[in-house]
């Protein structure tokens, strides 16, 4: 396959940055989108030009680390990570516009790779469960409803990877916050720390400047993990609860 | 992370906020405002289904409908005085709108700032009720004024005679722009209350993933049952039917 990219170039967060466009041969059907990248930064390398640096770890669609919006589409045209995405989804002689994720949030750090931290100082505020350290606990000693075990862990899917901020018209981080809220909420380990929980994630959430809900749906169908939409009607109702119980 | 990424001043570390509780914690937090506006708009919503039934009384002729514009001001006799409740819904009624517009307006700004960058590739958004929201909701609050100095007030109708809301009726469908207004802005509402009735219910989190089906279709029947409801008015009017 020969392809035409055009991929946001930025030297660092304080310089402009602009898309430039490369010609790319001999690229395989089977190929993975990063192999693509690195078959064109392998050529960037020996004609002496600076590489394209973009997010990736483990390849296997798990880390959340990958993070391109490519062709407009956060993680591209697949419900999938960037990593998981083969170069089959295009087609010989297609130009592909491949982008950072876009948010006030989200600095760009270096052409396609964005400052994440935000998420983690979410996590800090309290996607966490405080317990005694020590051995493992019976595991029958806390009764968990298959109901409550299967939310839990639909919404433990979520590896953080941001395309939930990146496809939001609003750069909103609530796909995220309410996947990690509802995650730990739901389950008596989490119950302790259930109210100020979600009213610190979310307080921290609106502190790290991401906008809010509008409903549009754009981050529930970008999510490579399939973090349902209605997650985040579901920390609307956790935080209206905290609020009423947080009197004491 | 690898060296050509990694920034030569460390990130701050600052430590995580806590959240503020009470009313300013509230009203400070984006979901805290969506609320106001689902609950606002609930109120508003309630209000038009009401709205919209009184308007069908017109089909029934002068007396009965001007018989019901008066009882709209004798309601709650005799607790209440001459135009009490009139006046109570009035002024709930601007509560809500207040709220709706001041939380949409600081939930606006901040969307706006939390993207300023737009992607190089564009493509369309989310369905055109929802990417129409900000503006038809501007278009609404401008017809709200212009509703009321038509048929409240009575300041921009020439033919209008105070205490006969039938004639005044007529008399407003029967110019081009008085038409004109009102459909776009029956538009409007069916297209903002399409997806703002499924959108409070998400944010006062009765929404889930069983009853999504049953959201979505009430808030299509709701959209439309208003628009043709509100429609039907000037249509009759324009078609002879009323007059």
């Amino acid at each position: 396959m020969k392809l035409t990219l055009r991929v946001w170039r930025q030297k660092n967060p304080d310089t402009p940055g602009e898309m430039a466009s490369y010609d790319v041969d001999n690229i395989s059907a089977d190929m993975s989108f990063l192999e693509m990248l690195d078959t064109l930064n392998e050529e960037l390398i020996l004609r002496g030009d600076d590489p394209v640096a973009f997010d990736h770890d483990c390849r296997e669609g798990i880390c959340g680390a990958c993070s391109l919006v490519i062709n407009g589409d956060a993680h591209g045209p697949e419900r999938t990570t960037t990593c998981q995405l083969h170069m089959r989804s295009f087609s010989d002689g297609d130009t592909i516009d491949v982008e950072p994720w876009r948010a006030s949030a989200f600095p760009v750090v270096k052409d396609l790779v964005v400052d994440r931290s935000a998420f983690d100082r979410i996590i800090q505020a309290g996607g966490y469960v405080s317990v005694p350290t020590g051995a493992a606990p019976e595991a029958h000693a806390t009764p968990v409803p298959k109901a409550d075990a299967d939310f839990a862990f639909e919404h433990a899917e979520c590896i953080g990877c941001g395309a939930c901020v990146a496809a939001c018209p609003n750069g909103s981080a609530m796909l995220f916050t309410s996947a990690k809220i509802n995650h730990l909420n739901v389950l008596p380990q989490g119950a302790p720390e259930r109210e100020t929980r979600v009213l610190d994630m979310v307080a921290q959430m609106d502190d790290e400047g991401f906008g809010g809900c509008t409903l549009t749906g754009e981050c529930a169908t970008a999510c490579p993990k399939g973090i349902p939409l209605p997650s985040i009607a579901a920390m609307n109702k956790e935080w209206l609860r905290a609020n009423r119980k947080a009197k004491r | 992370m690898a060296l050509a990424t990694r920034q030569d001043t460390p990130p701050t570390r600052k430590p995580p906020v806590r959240h503020t509780s009470g009313l300013r914690g509230f009203w400070g937090s984006t979901v805290g405002k969506k609320t106001v506006m689902a609950v606002s708009g609930l109120i508003m919503l309630g209000y038009l289904v009401a709205h919209m039934i009184g308007n069908l009384k017109i089909f029934f002729g002068t007396d009965e409908f001007n018989g019901y514009a008066h009882w709209l001001r004798t309601m709650g006799d005799p607790v209440l005085h001459y135009e009490w409740a009139l006046w109570i819904v009035r002024v709930l009624l601007l509560a809500a709108v207040v709220g709706h517009g001041v939380a949409a307006y600081q939930l606006s700004r901040r969307d706006i700032r939390a993207r300023p960058v737009k992607y190089a590739h564009k493509r369309k958004r989310a369905s055109y009720a929802t990417r129409t929201m900000r503006w038809g909701g501007i278009i609404l609050a401008l017809f709200i004024v212009w509703h009321l100095l038509d048929l409240t007030t009575l300041t921009v109708n020439e033919n209008a005679q105070h205490g006969k809301p039938y004639e005044n009726v007529v008399a407003t469908f029967s110019t081009w722009y008085g038409n004109t207004t009102y459909i776009v802005a029956m538009l409007a509402v069916g297209l903002h209350v399409r997806h703002g009735f499924w959108s409070a219910a998400q944010t006062l989190g009765v929404g889930n993933a069983t009853r999504e089906r049953v959201l979505k279709a009430l808030a299509n029947l709701l959209a439309l049952a208003l628009t043709v409801g509100f429609l039907s008015v000037p249509v009759a009017v324009m078609t002879g039917l009323v007059g």
